[in-house]
């Protein structure tokens, strides 16, 4: 089975993601200085946590190729991300219900 | 049909991996995934043997109430060092380095695993991290106990603590590097007809093993790495005096330990589920179940670490939530005894010595799961943990279930490994023996436990010495019991009898090529068609019903 | 090691050589989201008990000099992954062009972060050598601004030390793309290569902001 189909993603798309991770970053800078914890606490952080993980799909999915890959490649990437997930989620749960 | 009279007498192939090259640089730079598993079969007795003689001095040490053999720092470091020694570098590699390295290969068809110049260096890797460690123990030792809590790990323990870790940090990557290896070998490397479904149950185990090698040791390896910074640059994640959280270590420290304890047992798991059916003479009951259990132990296994801090201020929801996901992880472990029972029943059973490590398997594990219930219990634990009820339901899994694997293992397939047979009468004294020990150590300290015996306590009162002296009684059957195939097993492979391709025999591809097998395994890519434990219907290995037709293949990748 | 593309010793087809490649540097990358994961719990369980010291902690970073970098490395993304796209579209001549950009850029990179760490230094703000915040703190200030720095370190120190490795891996694919060696039926190293400079970029990512965007409109 290979990797991914013999498609190959053209310089153009490459270009636009480019842009948009441009885009995003200074995006992220700017909303740092604006005080969205006024609205919302912890909003500021949601935000660039937001921003970030966009970021970081369009990298995932179109310059390591994930969006053209077999199952079993986006399986791994899932696993991975999944992981994390359950250590930061059930630590920061038995923190959050500590008295 | 096991053991008939008219045996054939067999040679030793004149060719095999054994004999192909000589020297000490073709052993110490080969990427033969079979020679490679010796190199882990030495390191791996190696630190089989530090550890039991740190485990014999505790025992000598138990033997009177005030403590007979060693000072109460020393015996902190004894325990420490026991610990470390058989967790990280006997218990975590033995079988899927030793076994999984040997098999894994010859058991899909492939010629050897998908990476082996990473094999060897996972070997190199292994050792240069026994090797600080080594290092450790002979320059002031280490008394923090195995699971290195903070802050007297990283900040207040006067024993040589920086190089142990990092030693075992260093070993991290061996385990990677192994479940690496794994992982690619068996989705890229199966001959044609080895759909996944048609693959050994030792192989699954080894998959799922690897799943956690994967995911869980780098969080130990950056964990450990930060303790060795907090120790060595004073810093101050893990130390309340400046700022730190030690409950944070025991999260990072647990999500990977509590994981790693299914990483010892799987693997000796997957070795009974070929033992059985092959003594049994039947198919193993219910092969989905048991590769499916095997997945599932791996992943439920990463959502109950926290069971280990049950009395370090949890919140009453997060006990819960913890507690309950701990009885599941044993559902799978059920079936799987479930399983095998019913392989066995109106099975065609013969007892040589593999089989009886598999049937002492079975009753070892299964007391040891349950009171591993007990311990998930939460008000249970309140009395029970941190007492000697702990130490005897992790010794109930780790020897009585893991090391009785890895024996029965390497009793089932020394004849594949050496091309010799080990002396059978010896080697079955030698596993009753070891039964005998092994029950007589640690049964006792269920008692103890209940009864209220601290661990890691250097003096008890003297109401429990009778169990503590039983108990030391136990480890000298106990040591009799490893020794003995430590020296048959020596003995066997210069003079043992010639074993045959084939001693038992075995359905699976491991056994179609000679014992011990030429380097690249089989001389023509074996092409599979035949479903997995199937002794009725195998006429080349002799094992015939009236006609019936093969399954089909279940499936494909 | 091959380095032609041809077929090694205990495969038996190129494809499954290549898959076996790519497998395994996928698997290997799963292994380091959970590496640099524990870093990330530490930091998150840190900044959540001393938000305060950590966001003016975080004010002493320089935020023009991060975001330059966030915008570098990003740009070496784009590089490497043209210099996969050379290889794979049969434009050997291209593939040393993309990889020395990427190798520029990668290395700006790690200048600007050596300039960021002298200025800690000039601050007395790296843990371990004596380490001091802001003049009059206290005692309890010093030693939680010192855990930010601690993971500032630790983080970014890591992470550069993934650059470097990458930098490595780089000079050996220019080396063998000036051989020749990549064609578009063979081109695994590269495609590998730039799966783990991607996944390196993806962490800086996630640390620019965690590290650097802290209460910034305060």
């Amino acid at each position: 089975m290979s990797e991914h189909s013999e498609h190959i993603v053209s310089p153009k798309i490459y270009l636009i993601i480019f842009a948009s991770l441009m885009i995003l970053t200074a995006t992220t800078a700017y909303a740092a200085t604006v005080d969205l914890d006024g609205y919302f606490k912890g909003l500021n952080v949601i935000v660039a946590l937001v921003i970030a993980t966009c970021k970081a799909s369009l990298v995932v999915l179109f310059f390591m190729h994930a969006y053209y890959s077999t199952k079993r490649t986006k399986l791994i990437i899932i696993c991975g991300v999944f992981w994390l997930a359950i250590m930061l989620f059930l630590t920061m749960s038995d923190y959050a219900t500590r008295s | 049909m096991a053991t008939t009279t008219t045996a054939p007498v067999h040679t030793m192939p004149r060719d095999h991996y054994l004999n192909s090259t000589y020297g000490i640089r073709s052993w110490l730079l080969t990427t033969d995934h079979k020679r490679i598993a010796w190199l882990y079969l030495a390191g791996v007795t190696f630190f089989f043997t530090l550890g039991g003689i740190f485990a014999a001095m505790i025992r000598v040490h138990l033997l009177t109430p005030s403590g007979l053999l060693v000072s109460p720092e020393t015996y902190n470091k004894l325990f420490t060092m026991h610990g470390v020694a058989m967790i990280f570098f006997f218990l975590i590699p033995s079988i899927p380095a030793v076994l999984g390295n040997f098999l894994i290969p010859l058991m899909i068809g492939a010629k050897d695993v998908a990476f082996p110049k990473l094999n060897l260096l996972s070997w190199y890797v292994y050792i240069i991290g026994g090797c600080f460690v080594l290092y450790s123990f002979a320059t002031g030792g280490l008394d923090t106990g195995w699971t290195f809590y903070t802050p007297l790990s990283s900040v207040y323990s006067n024993s040589a603590v920086a190089p142990a870790v990092i030693g075992i940090f260093i070993n991290g990557f061996s385990s990677i590097l192994t479940g690496m290896n794994f992982a690619v070998t068996i989705h890229t490397m199966r001959a044609p007809g080895m759909t996944w479904f048609r693959l050994p149950l030792f192989v699954w185990a080894h998959y799922a093993t690897s799943i956690i090698f994967i995911l869980g040791t780098p969080v130990i390896a950056i964990t450990l790495l930060l303790v060795a910074l907090e120790r060595t640059l004073h810093l101050g994640f893990f130390n309340p005096a400046l700022g730190g959280d030690p409950i944070l270590f025991q999260h990072l420290f647990w999500f990977y330990s509590h994981p790693a304890v299914y990483i010892m047992i799987l693997p000796a798991m997957g070795v009974i589920s070929e033992i059985i059916p092959t003594f049994a003479r039947k198919p193993i009951f219910g092969y989905t179940f048991i590769a499916a259990s095997s997945i599932s132990i791996a992943v439920i296994g990463f959502f109950v670490w926290a069971h280990h801090m049950f009395l370090t201020g949890e919140s009453t929801y997060a006990a819960l939530a913890f507690s309950l996901l701990s009885f599941l992880v044993a559902i799978p472990s059920a079936v799987k005894v479930f399983n095998w029972t019913a392989t066995l029943y109106k099975g065609s059973i013969s007892y040589d010595t593999p089989m009886l490590y598999a049937l002492g398997f079975i009753g070892l594990f299964l007391i040891g799961g349950l009171t591993g219930l007990f311990l998930a219990c939460l008000g249970l634990d309140i009395d029970i943990h941190d007492t000697y009820f702990v130490i005897a339901h992790f010794h109930y899994i780790m020897v009585g279930g893991a090391i009785m694997g890895y024996l029965g293992g390497l009793h089932f397939w020394w004849p594949k490994i050496t091309g010799k047979l080990y002396p059978e009468f010896l080697a079955r004294i030698a596993a009753v023996t070891l039964f005998v020990g092994f029950n007589l150590t640690f049964g006792p300290q269920f008692l103890l436990g209940l009864m209220g015996m601290p661990r890691r306590y250097h003096n008890y009162p003297p109401e429990f010495q009778v169990l503590n002296v039983l108990s030391t009684a136990g480890a000298s059957i106990l040591a009799l019991g490893y020794l003995l195939p430590m020296v048959y097993f020596t003995w066997s492979v210069r003079y043992g009898k010639a074993a045959g391709p084939n001693p038992w025999p075995a359905t699976g591809l491991e056994w179609t090529t000679a014992s011990p097998p030429p380097t690249e395994n089989f001389d023509v890519t074996p092409v599979v068609d035949w479903e997995p434990y199937d002794y009725k219907n195998r006429p080349d290995l002799g094992l015939t019903a009236p006609a019936a037709p093969l399954a089909p293949a279940h499936g494909d990748d | 090691m091959h380095r032609t593309g041809e077929l090694y010793g205990h495969f038996q087809t190129l494809e499954q050589q290549k898959d076996s490649a790519t497998l395994g540097m996928w698997i290997f990358l799963a292994t380091e989201i959970l590496f640099f994961g524990g870093l990330f719990l530490t930091y998150s369980i840190n900044r959540q008990t001393y938000p305060g010291v950590f966001a003016d902690a975080s004010k002493t970073l320089d935020l023009t000099l991060g975001t330059l970098n966030t915008a570098v490395l990003i740009a070496s993304s784009l590089t490497m992954a043209m210099a996969v796209w050379s290889a794979e579209a049969g434009k050997k001549k291209l593939i040393p062009v993309y990889l020395i950009l990427t190798l520029i850029l990668g290395t700006v990179f790690l200048g600007v972060k050596a300039v960021e760490y002298h200025a800690k230094y000039v601050e007395h703000h790296i843990p371990g050598l004596p380490f001091q915040f802001e003049p009059g703190s206290t005692a309890a200030t010093n030693a939680h601004a010192e855990l930010f720095f601690s993971l500032y370190f630790g983080m970014t120190g890591l992470h550069a030390l993934h650059m470097v490795v990458g930098v490595g891996l780089l000079l050996w694919l220019l080396r063998q793309s000036l051989k020749g060696r990549f064609t578009a039926e063979y081109n695994t190293p590269i495609e590998n290569v730039g799966l783990y400079w991607h996944f390196v970029d993806i962490v800086w990512i996630y640390l620019y902001p965690l590290l650097y965007l802290i209460d910034r409109h305060k």
